[in-house]
């Protein structure tokens, strides 16, 4: 029953700590045969052998932000003099790349820089859509907030106008474990569990997906993953909203967690297993080649993962930290194939990709705005 | 309940009728055929292929997995079949500008990293110098052991043996007697690639042939030289090329017994001609096929004690994971690591020991430190 000062009026249910528990048990099992468990479940969601992966580019159109976050290498203070924010013509041209590649979508995300105001969001998302149009996957949680506390509207409001303006579907980033008390220790500043639980709800209500992320190996037990885990799930159940889990691990070099021991593979391959378990709801499991290294990411698709993320063309936040993984297109196939599975490359809503289709997006949110 | 096969550690089913006789043999304890190997390396159950490695690697290894403190000194560079072998990156020819060859002195004073380190053994291998006599390396390693009395000298592949022996017009025989006599303790596997003729001659040709290889091994056997025997995989190499380079490998040790380790190795295709050749340069083996290779090594070769998992070659991650793939020897601190490392390898150059058993017990299993005979030399060095 945590309740926090960005969210006051907000309270957390209580999650059942038998659940908990008999989940964390599972982190006893033998490696292989949680991994089976897993794909049992996987094979149940995906049965015909794809892997599904997305061409897109990554765009973090500010590093300037208020919430020094200590596992981040990305941010700058405002005034500091790295600070950047991207005019509308820099991110026009890089969405003109990542087109010419074949991108199907930009991620967007930033810092939270309380300079920007949502006309500069709005203003920003009506010239992607009228220039370069694209499907826009930005925007996470805590972003939203700030723009609603700097307006203090509320933030389904704020969801509404930046939908209206080309807003497409909601990352997943800024949950890292959504428990409060971890969130104390590693992100104080940033919004609690029961806000970001709020605004995922938000924006499922206001009719975009979202995705949902874990970053761990922070510190926190293994029952404090299984919780967040049952948050997302328990979300999910109300509003279907979710299109997937992305869980990955802290890389703390660079950032003020430097020294944090490094979660290893065993580890990060039960815990990936173990949410294909928790999470019988999301349908996505998504590895994170980008933390993990692509061998190890390859590997995860047999303990219960079904995507292999995104191709980024560029990734600025986690290469911060001097972890670097970026794979062109043949090895991400490659790597898949080899693995077993079929490669399918989708767009933001996990639907296949198809090529005939005339409009910049197939998922359902662009294929309503290429009929308005 | 909410959970489903609440009970455990009876290891995973296989999913197909064909996987499923194959694991009832394992289960029995007998051996797999060629064919039943062929199709290990094939499926796509790679959970069952690792249960089934898992479960004939605890019969022999039980929970432990060792790893042994060790340094390696690379003497030379030069290589007369630097053209050769294009799989490799590491030799070069006499006269290249990045030629070099050690004298024993700086052989001696490189090696002086293991009084203050807790080094248990010596890897020793190189190019094959077209002038340094068989006194080079009996005289090194006569003082590597006055040095480092209780470091282990684990030195020169079959192919470095026969080369000095064509350089000293005698037998691979004598070679190996004299090297024993000057405290050689064990032989390192490399240089067998891949046995199959058609593998070798795009890869290695002119190489020391399959049998010659395997020769020189049974001869150092019947001296009691124990020895390792490795795979390069990941190149031209198809299944059942893989699997008759295992066979042979078995055959042998059905006649000596005298391999104690199976070392798959990941090839490395940055700055070698076949990497070029295959446009290869910057990828890697992926983490599926390293671990078939070690698991699919730990099922077929019932008769090798143990298997070594390359750490430098698959990275610290999968190799970790391996340790559930039937696999029980993490390699060691390796100190100073060049060969691989020139063909691209980003992995460290060198892991401490409180790294090493920590991934070990992480994965679940006790770490064992180990000298070159994989005699357990306690927590002396943990200190």
């Amino acid at each position: 029953m945590t309740t926090r000062v960005d969210s006051p009026s907000l309270e957390l249910s209580r999650v059942d700590r038998a659940e908990v528990a008999e989940y964390a048990s599972l982190y006893d099992k033998p490696l292989l045969e949680l991994g089976a468990l897993a794909n049992e479940r996987a094979r149940r969601e995906a049965p015909d052998g794809v892997v599904s992966y997305i061409v897109d580019r990554n765009i973090n159109y500010t590093n300037v932000c208020v919430t020094d976050c200590s596992f981040c290498a990305f941010y700058r203070r405002p005034g500091h003099e790295d600070g950047y924010v991207l005019s509308n013509e820099q991110i026009g041209a890089k969405i003109e790349e990542a087109k010419g590649i074949g991108a199907v979508q930009i991620l967007m995300q930033g810092g939270h820089n309380p300079y920007l105001k949502l006309d500069y969001y709005t203003g920003l998302l009506d010239y992607i859509k009228t220039y370069h149009p694209i499907h826009v996957h930005g925007f996470s949680a805590s972003e939203l907030d700030i723009i609603a506390r700097v307006h203090k509207l509320d933030v389904s409001v704020v969801i509404d106008e930046l939908k209206d303006a080309g807003l497409d579907s909601v990352p997943g980033a800024g949950a890292e474990i959504l428990v409060d008390d971890v969130r104390d220790r590693i992100a104080k500043k940033k919004i609690g569990t029961a806000r970001w639980l709020e605004i995922h709800r938000a924006v499922h209500e206001r009719g975009l997906l979202s995705s949902a992320t874990m970053m761990f190996g922070a510190g926190e037990s293994r029952e404090d993953r299984i919780e967040h885990m049952i948050r997302i799930r328990d979300l999910q159940a109300d509003t279907r909203g979710f299109t997937a889990f992305i869980p990955w691990t802290l890389q703390a070099d660079g950032t003020g967690m430097d020294g944090t021991p490094e979660t290893t593979a065993a580890e990060y391959l039960r815990t990936v297993a173990i949410s294909r378990i928790v999470l019988d709801n999301v349908r996505n499991l998504q590895v994170s080649y980008v933390t993990q290294g692509p061998k190890i990411a390859q590997v995860a698709l047999h303990f219960g993962c079904n995507d292999f993320g995104s191709l980024m063309m560029e990734e600025n936040v986690v290469s911060a930290t001097g972890t670097d993984f970026i794979m062109p297109r043949s090895t991400l196939v490659r790597f898949i194939e080899e693995a077993g599975f079929r490669a399918v490359a989708r767009y933001q809503d996990y639907s296949p990709v198809d090529p005939e289709l005339d409009w910049y997006c197939g998922c359902a949110v662009c294929l309503q705005r290429s009929r308005a | 309940m909410i959970l489903p096969g609440a009970t455990s550690g009876a290891g995973v089913v296989p999913r197909t009728p064909e996987l499923m006789s194959i694991a009832e043999k394992v289960e029995a304890g007998e051996r797999i055929s060629r064919t039943d190997a062929i199709a290990l390396f094939e499926t796509d159950d790679l959970l069952a292929v690792g249960s089934m490695a898992d479960l004939v690697n605890r019969r022999l290894n039980g929970d432990r997995v060792f790893y042994v403190a060790n340094q390696h000194i690379n003497p030379t560079n030069v290589c007369i079949l630097n053209k050769v072998c294009v799989f490799c990156s590491y030799g070069v020819r006499p006269l290249a500008d990045d030629a070099y060859t050690m004298s024993l002195d700086e052989v001696f004073e490189e090696a002086e990293a293991a009084r203050h380190a807790p080094t248990r053994e010596f890897h020793i291998v190189g190019g094959l110098h077209p002038k340094l006599p068989l006194s080079y390396y009996t005289d090194m390693i006569r003082g590597l052991k006055e040095r480092h009395p209780r470091v282990h000298v684990k030195a020169l592949t079959a192919v470095e043996i026969a080369h000095l022996a064509r350089i000293e017009r005698c037998s691979t025989l004598d070679v190996l007697r004299e090297l024993q006599e000057a405290g050689l303790d064990a032989m390192p596997g490399g240089g067998a690639e891949v046995f199959s003729p058609a593998v070798r001659s795009t890869i290695a040709d002119r190489k020391l042939a399959a049998e010659e290889w395997l020769r020189v091994h049974r001869e150092a056997h019947g001296l009691g030289i124990p020895t390792n025997c490795t795979l390069l995989y990941g190149h031209v190499e198809s299944a059942a090329d893989r699997v008759d380079h295992m066979t042979r490998l078995r055959e042998l040790q059905d006649e000596t017994g005298g391999f104690s380790t199976f070392i798959p190795l990941a090839w490395h295709p940055d700055n070698t001609a076949l990497g070029r050749q295959m446009g290869l340069e910057g990828q890697r083996t992926g983490g599926v096929d390293d671990l078939k290779a070690l698991a699919v090594g730990r099922i077929f070769l019932d008769n090798v004690p143990h298997i070594k998992t390359h750490w430098i070659m698959v990275t610290t991650k999968v190799s970790q994971v391996a340790l559930s793939f039937g696999v029980d020897d993490l390699e060691g601190t390796v100190v100073l690591e060049k060969i691989t490392h020139t063909a691209g390898a980003d992995t460290p150059i060198g892991l401490d020991l409180g790294e090493i058993v920590g991934l070990i017990r992480d994965a679940g299993k006790v770490p064992v430190e180990r000298d070159s005979l994989y005699n357990p030399v306690g927590e002396l060095s943990l200190a």
